[in-house]
């Protein structure tokens, strides 16, 4: 049994099935990656993990544990982080701050009143924030103010935020999308390097088949708000399913 | 010192230096020069400038740092006011029951309004908060009229009960309000050449409960609590998704806010023992809006200084009128001197508002932080240092001095 | 039952002017996405057009009156506006005595031209910015309005009366054929309500029939596309905030006879204002006027000695218990559509 399951999960936007019968089961420790052309119902599908939106029927379980219904907070506090589109951080704060955020979350839970004693006495989530900010290299910037960031350092910063909670599942939507051949292939570098060195399981939506198969080890083809197939890259990559309901658009 | 990181204790010596020298600071001129007109250093006003500045302390709690702009705090001032003239009707005259009751009312006030407002966000806070504002000043002008006292308002009788001061005999200082028998009302006069300063009872009483709430605030900002309020201004969704329930920390905020405004309005009973709905009119909210953006929202001090810059204009540059004008251009020709009073006389006197909306539109537009941003830039261009940039960065990433 | 009727009826003209207040804020906000605190400002600016003109038309030089005599048996002096001797006593006086209905004619070019000025020359700046830095610099802009009003002409009530045909009142109980003297209601209310009728169905039927309200409309539910078909939708909205705010100034205008002009009257409308449009739902334009409408006449009912017996000081708070309930339960509002500011 998987760390997440869907089970049979719809979703209607009025007339329009944007999920139909959507059923995954993703295992522990892997990266698994959701790929599908535009309108595909990738996005929907995500929102529908943390809690954005309540599909209409079905079920998602994480680690045993039901899924919908929860709140955003809750569902994070469950093990669950997630990555968007475009990098969401706290602009107006230092880069110590961004990831000093997720440390208290980690460490006193959905809400604690700690408001007399500073932030700079607590030794502890310091020192885990500025491990982290070396980790992924921007110790030398954890002064500066985030929203004046490069978007890729913004990417770095909002992926250390997630990891600094240890969180048993990340889901990436889109992690590259909008980004130079450099920045991609960077940001491929570090989620590899982000894989090796600790347990996480891995959800990407990605467009871009580069770092699709840089980095899946299992890919589901979602079409028309249902998986096509689920297999390997090697297999995907030789469907003729697929290649005819994605691929296949550039193959033409 | 005191838990403080360096640059903080020096500003909360620099505040506490201000209040304990402030009958000087504020009667620059000899007494009887023509210049004593500006002088701020008489009991009243002086008590006016720290109680409205642990009002806008307060407020800034809130507005400053979660960015929930509040337009009903002046009911939970109100509300204060009301628990504070109670408590010395029924118990005692002395304003240590008054101040504490007044906190408490307002902070469980506040809880009320702050959970049900909270639920949304923007401007539907802000109405919501005027809403209620609006309706308590409304109540307390007619139904609450057993509890308020209405239009006439509330003030201590010779038939109140007081069951502490006739337990413990008489209550000291003839049934005015007191500090364990010191009146408030008492002041030592010094007088030292021309020059005449006034210390306040009162004042001091006000002032030391300002500089403690001047230093829980800086504590509050320095904390992981502020931490995560400006996490709820900066991006309440990534809040969410990062564990955190924001909820919560605005509510929180929002019933400390309430509780200073509380302390304000317990304070304001104790210096004149009178209460009037007139003081939760939604008018009365949006001046200490007015107060916290002018000197500088989020910021520490800022609230401290504009709440003492509109109370001084408000009782000092107000009373200025026509004929004192006309003194003071006396020397130039007539017709000058006919003109500079009547472009100036609009601005002063009476006009003083029309020059405080003015000034508050201006500071929203180019200087969203406030006199201290002001401030800020003018010691910039006299400082000219070459890591220019990066002071103005943190200035902006930690919001503080 | 008779109580009731009357009720309603003096709901109307409150109603009335909360739904043409609430109509422009939902113009502006609908159309430029500002939330214009100010706007109450502009229904005072508008009540003053009308005094300013009624002064104008009263403007007078000292004559000698020879048919009469004061006290002490000199030639009486008496005042003579050079509108007599523009054009003779009798219609002169009737001007003078029109000069409410006429100020309108005078109020509408002054307040869109305040208008344009004031989206031009401020709230342009602030189109990107937080909804809170909107409040707070049309607050001060309210602020400066009102005293400058102040500064010119006091802080006095100044009556302004209706002209003397509309000065009696309606006996409506008679009307409809119940007892006379039980009903009644000032002439002027009447035509205050029929009034704002004509110009609320004016603005819907500009909105709706022309091209130009067909852009704006478009530019309200989505700006970017409009903007992407090349049409210049920031200079329809310039003229939208003029429009909005000529609504304000004749609701203005009118309202002088039923309540003397004095310079805070717009903060005292804008708080329930407000409400009014929260209630009918942030950007809805039939919401607005219904929720204008509806919560004037709920006023007017809470104050029956009736229903104060039961639930003493109702009617100090029933608008605002409406619009808290309303914004707890329905947050989009009576008829708002989904997503405007919902969260």
């Amino acid at each position: 049994m998987g760390i997440l399951e869907v089970k049979n999960v719809n979703k209607r936007f009025g007339g329009l099935q944007a999920l139909g019968d959507v059923n995954l089961d993703i295992q522990e420790n892997t990266v698994h990656a959701i790929i599908g052309p535009n309108g595909a119902g990738k996005s929907t599908l995500l929102n529908c993990l943390i809690g954005k939106l309540e599909p209409d029927t079905g079920s998602v379980t994480f680690d045993g544990q039901p899924v919908l219904g929860r709140k955003p907070h809750e569902i994070n506090q469950m093990g669950i982080s997630r990555v968007f589109q475009t990098p969401e951080i706290f602009n107006d704060l230092t880069v110590m701050e961004n990831v000093l955020i997720p440390c208290f979350a980690k460490r006193d839970g959905a809400f604690r009143m700690h408001a007399v004693g500073s932030v700079a006495s607590e030794s502890d989530v310091m020192e885990t924030a500025e491990k982290m900010l070396s980790d992924v290299n921007m110790l030398a910037k954890k002064d500066v103010h985030s929203g004046a960031l490069s978007r890729g350092d913004k990417r770095r910063l909002e992926m250390a935020m997630c990891l600094v909670q240890e969180p048993k599942l990340l889901l990436l939507d889109e992690p590259t999308a909008g980004m130079a051949r450099a920045d991609t292939n960077n940001t491929i570098e570090l989620l590899k390097e982000i894989k090796a060195s600790r347990d996480i399981t891995m959800v990407i939506i990605e467009h871009d088949m580069h770092v699709v198969f840089s980095l899946a080890q299992r890919i589901t083809v979602l079409a028309q708000g249902t998986p096509l197939v689920e297999d390997t890259p090697e297999k995907i990559k030789g469907h003729p399913k697929v290649k005819e309901a994605y691929l296949g658009e550039a193959a033409a | 010192m005191l838990g403080l990181r360096k640059s903080d204790a020096t500003l909360l010596l620099f505040v506490v230096a201000i209040t304990i020298l402030a009958p000087f600071i504020l009667n620059p001129f000899p007494t009887n020069s023509a210049m004593a007109q500006f002088n701020g250093g008489y009991p009243d006003l002086m008590q006016r400038f720290v109680i409205f500045g642990i009002f806008a302390i307060g407020f800034n709690i809130l507005f400053g740092l979660t960015g929930y702009l509040s337009f009903g705090h002046a009911a939970f001032l109100g509300v204060g006011s009301y628990a504070a003239i109670w408590m010395m009707k029924l118990l005692t005259m002395n304003v240590i029951p008054a101040i504490i009751i007044s906190v408490i009312v307002a902070g469980l006030f506040s809880l009320v309004v702050g959970y049900i407002s909270l639920r949304r966000s923007g401007i539907y806070f802000s109405i919501l908060t005027l809403a209620f504002a609006q309706m308590s000043y409304s109540l307390a002008y007619s139904v609450l009229t057993p509890i308020t006292g209405g239009e006439t308002g509330l003030q201590p009788k010779n038939t109140d009960p007081r069951i502490l001061d006739t337990l413990f005999g008489g209550g000291g200082a003839g049934g005015r309000a007191n500090f364990f028998g010191l009146d408030m009302r008492d002041s030592y006069f010094w007088s030292v050449g021309d020059w005449s300063f006034v210390f306040n009872t009162g004042y001091y009483v006000a002032a030391i409960l300002m500089i403690a709430a001047f230093y829980l605030s800086i504590r509050i900002f320095r904390s992981p609590f502020g931490l995560m309020l400006r996490a709820v201004k900066s991006n309440q969704q990534r809040m969410n998704y990062t564990g955190l329930n924001s909820r919560p920390y605005t509510l929180a905020a929002f019933v400390i806010s309430g509780m200073y405004a509380g302390l304000a309005g317990g304070l304001l009973v104790a210096m004149d023992t009178q209460v009037g709905a007139e003081r939760m009119f939604w008018t009365a909210s949006g001046e200490v809006v007015l107060m916290a953006i002018l000197g500088g929202a989020g910021t520490l001090i800022g609230p401290v200084l504009g709440a003492g810059f509109i109370k001084y204009f408000e009782n000092i540059v107000s009373k200025i009128n026509e004929s004192i004008l006309q003194g003071w251009f006396a020397a130039l020709p007539d017709g000058l001197s006919d003109f500079m009073v009547a472009v100036i006389y609009p601005f002063i006197g009476k006009g003083w508002h029309l020059t405080l909306g003015l000034l508050f539109m201006l500071v929203v537009i180019f200087l969203p932080g406030g006199l201290v941003e002001g401030g800020q830039r003018i010691a910039a261009l006299f400082r000219r240092k070459p890591k220019d940039n990066d002071g103005g960065m943190s200035a902006q990433a930690t919001p503080a001095e | 039952m008779d109580a009731i009727i009357l009720q309603i009826l003096n709901g109307l003209d409150k109603g009335s002017a909360y739904a043409l207040i609430a109509l422009g804020l939902t113009l502006i906000f609908g159309t430029l996405g500002v939330v214009n605190f100010a706007h109450g400002a502009l229904f005072m600016l508008g009540a003053f057009c009308a005094v300013t003109l009624s002064r104008l038309l009263t403007l007078s030089h000292t004559v000698i009156d020879e048919t009469k005599t004061d006290f002490l048996g000199n030639p009486l002096k008496v005042d003579m506006p050079y509108v007599n001797d523009i054009f003779g006593p009798e219609i002169g006086s009737t001007i003078i005595d029109w000069s409410v209905p006429l100020s309108i004619l005078f109020a509408i070019p002054v307040m869109i031209l305040i208008g344009v000025i004031m989206e031009r020359g401020l709230i342009k700046h602030f189109y990107k910015r937080p909804h809170a830095d909107q409040i707070l610099v049309t607050f001060g802009l309210a602020i400066v309005l009102q005293e400058i009003v102040k500064y010119y002409f006091g802080a006095n009530p100044i009556p302004t009366p209706a002209p003397d045909v509309f000065r009696g009142s309606f006996d409506f109980g008679a009307a409809v054929g119940m007892d006379p003297n039980v009903i009644i209601y000032p002439y002027w209310r009447l035509i205050y309500f029929a009034f704002a009728t004509v110009i609320i169905g004016a603005v819907f039927a500009f909105l709706r029939f022309t091209t130009f309200g067909m852009v704006v409309r478009a530019g309200m539910a989505d700006r970017e596309t409009v903007g992407l078909l090349g049409i210049n939708i920031d200079k329809r909205f310039t003229i939208m905030f003029g429009i909005a705010a000529a609504v304000a100034g004749v609701a203005g205008v009118m309202y002088t006879p039923i309540n003397s002009p004095n310079y805070h009257m717009g903060m005292d409308f804008l708080v329930l204002s407000f409400v009014v449009v929260v209630v009918g739902g942030m950007g809805s334009l039939p919401g607005a006027v219904l929720a204008g409408f509806v919560l004037g006449i709920l006023e007017s009912l809470a104050s029956m000695s009736a229903v104060i017996d039961l639930i003493p000081g109702i009617n100090q708070v029933i608008i605002y218990m409406v619009a808290i309930l309303i914004l707890l339960t329905r947050p989009r509002g009576l008829m708002g559509r989904k997503g405007v500011m919902e969260e």
